[in-house]
C-alpha cells in the first residue's frame, strides 16, 4: 500500500507483499476446505458411530439424556443374546446369506465372462443387434418386471426357495456383461489376434490371456455383486416366506418387528449384519473405489 | 444341376470355415444371457402389459377385464396417486439435493488436499451399509423423544422434529437418509475430476480464467457425462424407493396418513399381500412408461448440457 504513495517501490517487494498476501488467502482456502471435511466427516460417521456405541449399551442406559458415546458399563452380552434371539438365528441366517452371495456371485463372474467375450471379440449374425437390446435391458425398471417373474416361478414351483435368487446369475446380467466387454475391448486386439494366428481356440485365449489381463474388471465385478447379494432386501422378501430360509437382511427386518423397542439388541444386530461389509470393504478398499470410477466413468 | 452342386459345395466350405466355427461358439458363449433376456426382460414385460388387462390371483387363469384396473387405479382408488406423489416428491428431493452434496464434497476432496482417501473412504462407508441395517439405524437416530438428531437440534436452540411420525416430515426424513448414503456418487465425481487434464485449466488460467469461470468452463462441462450419469440411474432408483421405507414402515403401510407410501410399496401391497396380480401389473405398467419417458427426456435434453471430448476435437 505504502509503495503506491510514494511511488519509488521496486519490484521485488511489490511481487513479495503481492505473495504473502496471496498466501494468506490460500491459507484461509485452506483451512475452510479442512473445516468443513471434518465437519462433514463427523456428519457421516456419528450414525454408525452411535450404532456401535448403542449395541453396547445397557438396557436402561440405551435412552439416557443427555445421550452419551461411551458405553458404561459395556455389554458385551447384548451381541450373544442379539445373535440368537427369535427370529435371528444368525448361524443360520449367516448361512443362507452367503449360499445366496457365493453362490450367485459365482453364477454371475463366470457366465458374464463367456457373454462379454463373445460381444467384445467374436463375430456372428446379430451381435451388434443383441448388444443394443442389452443396453437397453438396463433402463428396464426392475418393478414392471417384479410380478410376471414372481408368476413364473411360483409355477415352476420354485418360491420358498434360494432358486430364483441363485440361477438368474448363472445366465448373466446387463450390467455386469457391459462393464466386462468394455474392459476386454480395452485389451489390445494385437495379443488376442497373435494367439488366434498361432492356432489358439477362443475358449484358450480367453482364459489364458484375456481373464488374466481382465482381473481388475473381474475382482469388480464379483465384489459388488456380493455386495448386492449380501445387501438384497426386496428379493429376499419376495421369493423366502420360510424363516429357515431366511437371509440376514430379512432376519433383521423380522428382528425389527419383534423387537422394536430394544434399541441395544437392534443396533447390536444391525451391527453383526454390517460388520462383514465393513471387513470387506477395508480389505479390498483399492478394487472398491477403482472399481466404481470403472463403472461411473468410463461407463 | 451343376450351379445347385456349387451351392452345396460352398455351403459345406462356409460350415467349416473359421468365420462359421466362430459364430457358432459365439452365440453359444452368448446363449446364456440370451436366454435371460428374453425370459427374465422382455417377457416380463410384454407379460405385464397382458397382465396389467386382467384381474389375476395366480390360482386361476387371468380373466380378461380389458382397462378396468387402470380405470380404477386413476378414479376412485385414491391410494396410487397418493403413492405416486410420495415417490415423486421422494426423488425430487432425494436426486438434485444427492447430486449437489456429491458434487460439493468431491470438489472438495479435489483441491489436492492431505488425506484424500481417508475422507473418500469416510463418505463412501454409509453407501454399502446393508439397507435394512442402515434403516433400523435412521428409525433409532430419527426417534422423537430421545434421538440423537432430535437431540442435536434442540441443543442448537431448534424444535423437535416429529420425523417419521408425522405426514409433514416423513418424507424429508427419507431424503435426509439417502444423502447419508451419497457416497457412491462422491466416488464417481472424484475420479472423473482427476481424469480432467492440467492443461486446460492452465490454459484457461492463461487466458486469465478466474475460479469461477473455470469451473463453469471447464469443470462442469468434463463432468457432465458423469451428472447425466449419476441423474439418470438417481431418477430410476429413487422412484423405486421400498426398501428403506418398508422397514421403517413395518411392512408395506403408509405411515402417517399414508404419507410414507411410497408407489412400489402400494405396488407390493396389491401383488403380495392382496395377490392382486392383475392390479399390481397395472401399477407397474404406468410407472415404466413414467420411468420410460423421464429418462428419454433426460437422454434428449443431454445435447443441449452434456459435453463429450470427442465432440470437442472434432
Amino acid at each position: 500500500m505504502s509503495q503506491d504513495i510514494t511511488g519509488s517501490v521496486t519490484t521485488e517487494t511489490y511481487t513479495d507483499s503481492k505473495l504473502t498476501g496471496y498466501r494468506v488467502t490460500q491459507l484461509i482456502q485452506r483451512g475452510a476446505i479442512y473445516l468443513i471435511l471434518i465437519i462433514a466427516t463427523a456428519a457421516f460417521l456419528i450414525p454408525l458411530v452411535w450404532m456401535a456405541s448403542t449395541s453396547l449399551k445397557a438396557k436402561q442406559n440405551v435412552m439416557a439424556m443427555p445421550p452419551t458415546f461411551i458405553p458404561d458399563p459395556v455389554m458385551w452380552s447384548n451381541y450373544p443374546v442379539a445373535m440368537t434371539s427369535p427370529g435371528f438365528d444368525f448361524p443360520v441366517l449367516l448361512k443362507n446369506t452367503l449360499l445366496y452371495a457365493v453362490l450367485e456371485t459365482f453364477g454371475i463372474v463366470i457366465s458374464c465372462i463367456l457373454v462379454a467375450y463373445s460381444f467384445a471379440r467374436m463375430r456372428w449374425p446379430g451381435r451388434d443387434f443383441f448388444f443394443i437390446l442389452t443396453l437397453a435391458s438396463m433402463m428396464i425398471p426392475g418393478v414392471v418386471t417384479l410380478v410376471p417373474l414372481f408368476v413364473m416361478f411360483s409355477r415352476m414351483g420354485w418360491t420358498n426357495s434360494m432358486l430364483p435368487l441363485i440361477v438368474p446369475g448363472f445366465f448373466g446380467s446387463a450390467f455386469n456383461i457391459f462393464l466386462l466387454r468394455q474392459f476386454f475391448l480395452g485389451i489390445p486386439i494385437e495379443l488376442t489376434e497373435a494367439a488366434r494366428v498361432d492356432g489358439a481356440s477362443h475358449w484358450r485365449i480367453l482364459w489364458q490371456i484375456v481373464v488374466p489381463l481382465a482381473k481388475p474388471a473381474i475382482a469388480t465385478i464379483t465384489l459388488f455383486e456380493f455386495l448386492f447379494c449380501w445387501t438384497d432386501f426386496m428379493g429376499p422378501l419376495i421369493y423366502l416366506n420360510r424363516e429357515s430360509l431366511f437371509t440376514l437382511s430379512l432376519g433383521l427386518y423380522a428382528f425389527r418387528e419383534r423387537w422394536q423397542i430394544r434399541y441395544d439388541l437392534m443396533m447390536a444386530a444391525a451391527m453383526v449384519v454390517t460388520l462383514p461389509i465393513l471387513i470387506l470393504f477395508f480389505m479390498a478398499q483399492r478394487t472398491f473405489i477403482e472399481g466404481i470410477a470403472l463403472t461411473g466413468v468410463k461407463g | 444341376m451343376e450351379s445347385t452342386q456349387k451351392q452345396r459345395k460352398s455351403l459345406s466350405q462356409i460350415v467349416r470355415t473359421n468365420a462359421f466355427k466362430e459364430a457358432v461358439l459365439g452365440i453359444l458363449f452368448a446363449l446364456p444371457w440370451l436366454i435371460r433376456l428374453f425370459v427374465m426382460n422382455i417377457y416380463p414385460i410384454i407379460a405385464a402389459f397382458y397382465y396389467s388387462l386382467t384381474d389375476y390371483d395366480i390360482l386361476n387363469a387371468p380373466r380378461w377385464v380389458g382397462f378396468d384396473n387402470y380405470i380404477k387405479m386413476f378414479t376412485f382408488d385414491k391410494l396410487p396417486m397418493k403413492a405416486l406423489y410420495n415417490s415423486a416428491y421422494y426423488s425430487l428431493g432425494a436426486v438434485p439435493l444427492g447430486l449437489l452434496l456429491a458434487l460439493f464434497l468431491a470438489l472438495l476432496l479435489n483441491q489436492k488436499i492431505r488425506g484424500l482417501s481417508f475422507f473418500r473412504s469416510v463418505f463412501f462407508i454409509p453407501a454399502i451399509v446393508p439397507a435394512v441395517a442402515s434403516s433400523v439405524l435412521w428409525l433409532w437416530l430419527l426417534n422423537p423423544r430421545v434421538g440423537l438428531i432430535n437431540y442435536g437440534l434442540t441443543s442448537i436452540g431448534l424444535p423437535r422434529v416429529p420425523w417419521l411420525s408425522s405426514a409433514t416430515w416423513i418424507k424429508p426424513a427419507f431424503i435426509l437418509m439417502s444423502l447419508w448414503g451419497v457416497g457412491w456418487t462422491v466416488v464417481i465425481f472424484v475420479a472423473a475430476l482427476q481424469d480432467i487434464p492440467r492443461h486446460l485449466y492452465e490454459a484457461a488460467e492463461i487466458d486469465g480464467a478466474g475460479t469461477w469461470s473455470k469451473f463453469r468452463g471447464v469443470t462442469l462441462p468434463l463432468l457432465s457425462p458423469a451428472i447425466l450419469f449419476n441423474l439418470v440411474i438417481g431418477i430410476i432408483g429413487s422412484l423405486q424407493i421400498f426398501g428403506p421405507a418398508f422397514i421403517i414402515n413395518r411392512g408395506p403401510t403408509g405411515g402417517p396418513q399414508n404419507a410414507g407410501l411410497f408407489y412400489v410399496m402400494y405396488l407390493y401391497q396389491q401383488a403380495f399381500q392382496y395377490i392382486n396380480m392383475g392390479y399390481a401389473s397395472a401399477l407397474s405398467v404406468i410407472i415404466f412408461l413414467i420411468i420410460l419417458a423421464l429418462t428419454l427426456l433426460v437422454f434428449r435434453s443431454s445435447s443441449l448440457w452434456v459435453f463429450y471430448e470427442s465432440e470437442g476435437r472434432k
